[in-house]
């Protein structure tokens, strides 16, 4: 038996908010994905749009490449609002 | 490989710590092999499980029965797709996974081998079949594997319809002719005792619990949940008015739990060896719609891979 292609699905669950990754199937293209992922992933209207994308086009970072990746950001805490000092009386700032 | 121990300890160490693992994290080979084993498994169930309900679509008596029905049979064909997805997560291609069922390699719980024989059986799946798998499944939301986890939450969401609407179909017979009674306890009486099995062997003969339960995969042994389950149900059972098939249920001062009869593991190892009422027919029945359906799969690839193959040439040309 020869697989059908995987697709990774998104769904929006209200206009406003990101699309999110919900789970996979599988679809000869992209409408029959499409298609699917609203039967299998929207049954009791969680979503208002969905996006399908093929898995073998999703590139992501590994995580052993965490500690190169992220912990650069650790010690910037200068990016962060309460790094810096202002008097309490001060006020909408 | 001297530092095998050391990743080993480090994933302990974020198991211990509550963190869930992701699937391009490492992890021992055997908790991946337990992890595809166990979620094909409870796949596998869901597919299987719609056959002995599917049987009652078009005999369900009213049409309010048939929606539920069909609406929770579908969800049931879901669930085996959330699951599947989550297992491939792992690095296991979906047409391997169809071969280890169909080729009998691959076990699903064994519950879906007995007979649906009357429409009292759906009320009796509704809440018992479902109600056990929801005591397993409730744990699993806390599973350590994150999409396993996922996929539990999302399918726990929808199952307390599945068993509300057997307890309807139930209680309904509860308030019916002497006939309809009858048949509710004659369906109970059936399926109790299959439904406690399906939290699987007791302690001494559950051999991979230990290992699931350190690596988190598993929060509670089959003994909590069965334990869990039979608790609840007396109240449940009272109010259909219905006795349970077990003349040693009896609550216990001492453990604040119900005591219940020895279980006839002898039954259960049968029906998992593939010597159940309907073991055969089940797995013949996933062959021949996965055999008769091979043609339409091939066919519906070769139309996309057509449609790609023109829409490329028809941008060169332009
Ligand atoms: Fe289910
Ligand atoms: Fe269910």
């Amino acid at each position: 038996m020869k697989n059908w292609p995987l697709w990774e699905v998104f769904v929006r669950s209200k206009q406003g908010l990101h699309h999110k990754h919900v789970g996979s199937l599988h679809a000869t293209d992209e409408k029959m994905a499409i298609e699917n992922a609203r039967d299998v992933y929207t049954r009791r209207s969680e979503g208002v749009s969905l996006w399908v994308v093929e898995s073998k086009h999703i590139h992501a970072s590994s995580p052993s490449e965490s500690a190169e990746l992220y912990d650069p950001a650790n010690d910037k805490i200068y990016r962060h609002p309460t790094f810096y000092d202002l008097p309490d009386e001060l006020e909408h700032i | 490989m001297a530092d095998i121990k050391s990743l080993e300890e480090k994933f302990q160490s974020i198991v211990d710590a509550e963190t869930k693992i992701e699937p391009k994290d490492w992890m021992p080979e055997a908790y991946r092999k337990t992890l595809i084993r166990q979620i094909s498994q409870h796949a596998h169930s869901e597919i299987v499980g719609m056959l002995p309900e599917g049987n009652w679509i078009n005999r369900a008596p009213t049409l309010r029965r048939k929606v539920g029905l069909l609406a929770k049979v579908q969800d049931e064909a879901g669930h085996g797709l959330y699951l599947y997805s989550a297992c491939e997560t792992l690095g296991i291609e979906r047409d391997e996974l169809f071969d280890q069922l169909h080729s009998g390699k691959a076990k699903y719980s064994s519950i879906f081998n007995y007979p649906t024989t009357s429409w009292a059986d759906i009320g009796a799946i509704g809440w018992l079949v479902d109600g056990a798998a929801i005591m397993n499944q409730v744990m699993l939301c806390r599973t350590s594997y994150g999409p396993y986890a996922r996929a539990m939450v999302r399918i726990c969401k929808e199952e307390s319809f599945h068993q509300r609407q057997g307890y309807e179909i139930l209680l309904t017979l509860s308030k019916g002719s002497e006939e309809q009674r009858a048949m509710l306890q004659d369906a109970v009486n059936r399926w109790w005792w299959p439904s406690l099995m399906m939290f699987g062997p007791t302690g001494k003969e559950s051999t991979h619990s230990a290992q699931s339960m350190k690596w988190k995969i598993k929060r509670k042994t089959n003994d909590e949940l069965r334990q869990q389950f039979v608790d609840i149900s007396i109240g449940q059972a009272e109010i259909l008015g219905v006795t349970l098939p077990d003349p040693d249920l009896k609550y216990n001062e001492e453990t604040g739990h119900y005591d219940f009869g020895e279980i006839d593991w002898e039954e259960f190892w049968n029906v998992v060896k593939g010597n159940g009422p309907c073991n055969k027919e089940r797995l013949a029945a996933r062959v021949k719609a996965s055999e008769e359906g091979q043609w339409v799969r091939d066919a519906a690839m070769a139309y996309a891979e057509k449609q790609a193959k023109r829409k490329s040439e028809a941008s060169k040309v332009a």
